[in-house]
């Protein structure tokens, strides 16, 4: 009685998820896994093993893909939303968390206790977030494209998060601070992981229980459509930016609490990079318009695993870039539209003058 | 009949599409002579000599190609941060094939241009036939270049090759503008061997921009993709030959920046993909394409420079002042223009969509 119907909706879920954005991350995912599998089983084994202070912690290759991947799966949210809402990208991320980094140590060192870490976070995120509105505002006031507005920051970030300790290494004497970029104690799962489950989950519920998400996707789709509509394209663009910039304040006091120091010019370097990646990985327009974040923090951790893939393989962290590229290549040639048609069609005629032949 | 009906049309269009690039260029060439002449007046010393304008042609002739490579691909309406990536390969090849496997140095030159056409090849193949968004293409093509560099060779290392040193050393004396040091000895100015070839570079390409049927092509194509496909302009040809163009300089930059600084090293011309953007927006450039010129990026590369070498002889030489003045600088050029477009548009009324999203 269940049974056709049951194979129905799997049929369904199939052809469903066939069409779905989140199958091409799904498929990266599922290709290095196999990947991994071949080369290295072992790959996989998680361990509950004591670090150099005897406290049990789970360690392994997932578990870093998941903590290390955290911060790349936070900004990718807010890149979701900046791409979907303008057709750009924001290339100011890696310098923005830079400054947030900056921000936060700056603030810590004169701190002797450990009270000062929830102000500091506050400040961070709320600098973060006027940096946000100072690339939103110009991309929704003076109308310049995306990546060209954000190009100033770029440019200007790191310059500025070195100006704001006076390019000197802060001390940071807080015992509480290395626990958001490491580990609670008596919780042996990183704290990061936590963090970037929370924005997700915040995100989610946000575009759920709001407009935000239509409005936004409405800006993307059509602007001057959705001005007739009622809707105010600037603003939203600029709440899209100003997101992107707390996201990239909370990457950033994550990334500075894992060492409790900051290298000006190296800290997230080439981050705005995977961030942009992670979303084109997702499936979403890079033209704006349609999204889902889901498949952007899925295409997060696909780089992620990607890089730890490349890292287990001995590869040097400097050369790791030129086999990222190849594998980026191969997904977004096989991705395109005009390469899919292509080979929709050669699989049409192969199997035209077969089922020619079988019916003659 | 049809053709001068399509020959009045493409005018007109490339008649509104030029007075805007004449318009941002003209802005560009005034503020750079504004500051020279602020620079001469107010730090006097340097400024006055000949020479502090040579030794920034000097330091930027690899900047002034890269950059004339990034404007005609902006001017199609496409970019392509790869070209710093491929500056970095081409000098760390250059340098293991010269010191490693005794080259000369016309291979090397060759090894050079082979490396940036082989990346516009594949760049612009990608971009203009699989209709692959430009930005993710390039954006791999810079990782893959990076990565390769430290594939090649991780160590830094100067050449020391006989040949390649005597080029480098090579300085071409220009008349009439040299100078008397303190001891009162006249010393020639001068100026590299790279700096001609970028000058060349440019004039090339400024004149096939301005004359040629192809090079009013990429205006055409920038301008508005639809329209210039039904003036019968071949699109994708013309998106194709940007990029390989783009990649071509790419190369030759990265061997005129290999005959400057003379060694191989993986983190080589670091940031010059923003620089050469920067340098080709301040010069009146526009990402949504089909307005720009050479001679524009020309003073965009010096105003760049000028820049930054004021804030250092200001006193202010720690390094983040650099980055923040040339943001600075980026900031007030781009507000410009666009207050300038928006006016524009304003009062020409003319609504024809063509302001779409880049591509």
């Amino acid at each position: 009685m269940n049974t056709p119907s049951s194979a129905a909706a799997q049929d369904s879920l199939f052809t469903r998820l066939r069409r779905h954005q989140i199958l091409i991350p799904l498929a990266a995912l599922l290709l290095l896994a196999l990947f991994n599998l071949i080369i290295d089983p072992s790959f996989f084994s998680i361990s509950l093993r004591p670090n150099n202070e005897g406290v049990l912690l789970l360690s392994g290759n997932l578990i870093s893909i998941l903590d290390y991947g955290s911060e790349l799966a936070i900004l990718a949210l807010g890149m979701t939303l900046v791409t979907a809402a303008s057709g750009g990208q924001d290339i100011s991320v890696g310098a923005l968390i830079a400054i947030s980094g900056s921000i936060t140590l700056r603030i810590l060192s004169g701190a002797q206790s450990d009270a000062m870490i929830l102000p500091a976070f506050l400040i961070t995120c709320a600098a973060a977030m006027l940096f946000g509105a100072f690339n939103g505002s110009l991309v929704a006031f003076f109308r310049i494209q995306p990546m060209i507005a954000t190009l100033i920051l770029f440019t200007a970030g790191r310059s500025v998060a070195a100006w704001i300790n006076h390019n000197e290494q802060p001390f940071v004497s807080s015992e509480r601070f290395p626990y958001f970029g490491g580990y609670l104690p008596g919780i042996p799962v990183p704290t990061p992981l936590f963090i970037a489950l929370f924005c997700f989950l915040v995100t989610w519920l946000l575009l759920k229980f709001t407009n935000l998400g239509l409005y936004v996707q409405a800006v993307g789709i059509n602007e001057k459509a959705s001005r007739l509509n009622g809707l105010n394209p600037a603003w939203i663009k600029l709440s899209a930016f100003v997101l992107l910039g707390l996201c990239a304040g909370v990457a950033g006091f994550i990334k500075v609490s894992r060492t409790a120091s900051i290298n000006y010019s190296v800290i997230a370097n080439n981050i705005e990079m995977d961030a942009i990646l992670a979303v084109a990985l997702g499936g979403n327009s890079l033209s704006g318009g349609k999204f889902n974040i889901g498949a952007s923090v899925l295409g997060a951790y696909v780089i992620q695993f990607l890089t730890t893939t490349l890292f287990t393989l001995n590869v040097q962290s400097d050369s790791v870039s030129a086999y990222k590229a190849v594998v980026v290549i191969i997904l977004v040639v096989c991705s395109a539209p005009t390469v899919r048609e292509k080979l929709a069609a050669l699989l049409k005629k192969r199997r035209a003058p077969k089922q020619a032949g079988q019916s003659a | 009949m049809m053709s001068g009906d399509r020959k009045k049309r493409s005018s007109r269009l490339l008649f509104r599409n030029l007075s805007d690039t004449n318009l941002l260029t003209a802005i560009t060439v005034a503020v750079f002579i504004l500051m020279y002449l602020f620079a001469m007046i107010v730090l006097q010393r340097g400024y006055l000599k000949p020479q502090t304008f040579f030794n920034m042609l000097n330091e930027n002739a690899a900047l002034l190609i890269l950059s004339c490579g990034m404007t005609l691909v902006m001017i199609t309406g496409g970019i392509d941060i790869s070209v710093g990536g491929v500056t970095a390969l081409v000098s760390m090849s250059c340098a293991v094939y010269l010191d490693y496997h005794s080259g000369s140095v016309a291979g090397a030159a060759l090894l050079a241009i082979g490396i940036g056409l082989a990346f516009g090849l594949v760049q612009g193949f990608l971009i203009a036939f699989l209709d692959i968004q430009p930005f993710i293409v390039t954006l791999a093509g810079m990782f893959f270049a990076r990565g390769m560099t430290t594939i090649v060779n991780v160590k830094t290392f100067n050449v020391q090759h006989a040949g390649f040193l005597r080029l480098k050393e090579t300085r071409i004396i220009v008349p009439f503008c040299g100078s008397y040091n303190k001891a009162g000895v006249y010393i020639d100015a001068y100026i590299e061997t790279g700096v001609l070839i970028a000058l060349l570079v440019t004039i090339l390409l400024f004149l096939m921009l301005k004359r040629t049927r192809t090079g009013r092509d990429f205006y055409a194509v920038g301008g508005n993709r639809q329209s210039a496909l039904m003036l019968g302009v071949n699109v994708r040809r013309t998106v194709f030959l940007s990029y390989l163009i783009c990649g071509l300089l790419a190369g030759i930059g990265g061997f005129v920046y290999f005959m400057h600084v003379g060694s191989g090293s993986a983190s080589h011309a670091a940031g010059a993909e923003m620089n050469a953007i920067a340098s080709s927006i301040i010069g009146g450039t526009m990402l949504t394409g089909g307005v720009g010129n050479m001679i524009g990026t020309f003073f965009g590369v010096l105003s760049l420079a000028l820049i930054q070498s004021i804030v250092s002889s200001f006193g202010l030489d720690q390094a983040w002042w650099t980055g923040i003045t040339v943001a600075a600088m980026l900031c007030l050029f781009l507000i410009v223009q666009s207050v300038i477009v928006a006016r524009r548009k304003r009062g020409s009324k003319q609504q024809n969509g063509s302001a779409g999203k880049g591509a």
